[in-house]
């Protein structure tokens, strides 16, 4: 049964949060990471609710609402989130008082809402949606966990809209810690350079981005068909994963020709960046290429923005100049994100254009 | 005694987050609970925190917290019994 991409709501450091347009305008950014460029909360959730709300709070629930404002969707059928690191502003507040005060007057309003599952629950109560509600807390493959349980339950019950996303947000304590490990540049790096790898280590981002899926064609927009999708883990080597995309290639029966444009993770990082660069050199030639973390920033669930970025492309079937990685033209009809997590968490996921 | 219920207004709009409220907008004498300010169960627990951390008094017993709570008043006024 196909599935269609039917809402969007995608909060990122580029003026993403419009569905009508495809990244017209380009923020280009010089600093150590990119911060969400977010909208005007007022317009969506009410004060009460709002002054508790952590950042990663508002930008899910505020993504949700407006993928299910765009489906024409109230309630949908099920909500699945992914997130890598959960609230993690909320955990450094309270862990931080824990230090600070000695363990003493300890407030519970960061304490509640520091559960990872803290975006998915208040997207419910919100809606007053009793349904099938789960978080994936899986590192690199939390987005594709949501999206994989989003797609089969689409793709095994007669109807049904599905609430998909995944979320995550950067904090300075965050930023400090992982910079240590050598993860994240540690000199502020123009994003418009980030394949120039004149600095190791990636720009590290956040974002917001939720889908509403169904099998539902001809009910309001339809945005493309999310085909199929995969994960792997920490291939051998670069020839592994070619393997691993023919195979997947094969098991929907399409071979490399009928790619017409590819998503890569390209992070800014020389060494994860290396199958990448191997892939646009060797293996999708034929192929328009482009990459997205320039846009977003690397994130566990930046695959979410990839996997937005595909679909934008199949929908509009146009490529933005700045996204792109070389200068092959050819009509858009299927398009193939591939990205992965730091060299771990692999994921390949087909878009289709779906004529009127 | 006014500039402690001025300085508790700050506080409670800084600790609870109180969005586009103004130390002028809460009366000294306005119910926080079931007025416009609208707080709830948890807030009373950030405001006991509060008390203890800012001003170094404890709420002991519980059947107190609803006069104590009452108003910006009640609560100064618990404050500066307290206190000394």
């Amino acid at each position: 049964m196909a599935v269609y991409i039917k809402g969007i709501g995608n909060i990122s450091p580029q003026h993403t949060f419009d569905n009508d347009s495809f990244l017209d305008d380009f923020i280009e950014y010089e600093e150590k990471f990119l911060l969400a460029t977010e909208p005007n909360y007022k317009d969506f959730l009410p004060a009460k609710s709002r002054r508790r709300m952590s950042k990663i709070v508002k930008m899910g629930v505020t993504a949700a609402l407006h993928s299910l404002k765009d489906a024409g969707i109230e309630t949908p059928d099920a909500i699945i989130t992914g997130t890598g690191l959960g609230c993690l502003k909320d955990t450094e507040k309270f862990m931080t008082a824990i230090i600070n005060d000695k363990e003493k007057f300890l407030t519970p309003i960061s304490f509640i809402q520091s559960t990872h599952n803290t975006v998915g629950g208040t997207i419910a109560i919100m809606l007053k949606c009793y349904g099938y509600n789960f978080t994936y807390v899986h590192r690199g493959f939390s987005f594709e966990s949501a999206l994989m349980d989003g797609f089969m339950m689409t793709n095994e019950n007669e109807s049904g809209n599905y609430l998909i996303g995944g979320v995550d947000e950067m904090t300075e304590n965050f930023y400090k810690t992982r910079r240590l490990l050598g993860r994240f540049k540690d000199e502020e790096v123009k994003n418009t350079e980030l394949n120039s790898y004149k600095i190791p280590g990636n720009i590290p981002g956040e974002g917001a981005s939720f889908f509403v899926l169904s099998n539902d064609k001809t009910t309001g927009k339809t945005y493309g068909s999310l085909d199929a999708m995969t994960t792997f883990y920490r291939p051998k080597d670069n020839t592994a994963v070619e393997k691993e995309i023919t195979a997947f290639l094969e098991r929907n029966n399409l071979t490399l020709e009928d790619i017409d444009c590819v998503v890569l993770g390209n992070s800014g990082d020389k060494e994860n960046d290396e199958v990448f660069l191997h892939l646009q050199e060797h293996y999708f030639q034929k192929q328009i290429q482009t990459y997205f973390k320039h846009l977003c920033g690397e994130y566990y669930t930046a695959s979410g923005f990839g996997f937005w970025q595909a679909v934008k492309i199949a929908s509009t079937q146009r490529v933005p100049d700045s996204i792109r990685l070389n200068e092959i033209d050819r009509p858009i009809k299927k398009v193939l994100m591939y990205n992965h997590y730091n060299k771990v968490n692999h994921s390949l996921i087909l878009v289709s254009h779906v004529g009127v | 005694m006014e500039d402690l219920m001025t300085t508790l207004k700050g506080q409670i709009i800084e600790q609870l987050n109180l969005e586009d409220v103004a130390v002028a907008d809460i009366g000294n004498d306005d119910l926080l609970f079931g007025g416009e300010l609208d707080l709830d169960s948890i807030d009373a627990l950030e405001l006991i925190v509060l008390l203890e951390k800012q001003h170094g008094v404890k709420v002991e017993n519980p059947k107190e917290g609803k006069e104590i709570f009452k108003s910006i008043r009640t609560l100064a006024e618990f404050i500066s019994k307290h206190q000394n």
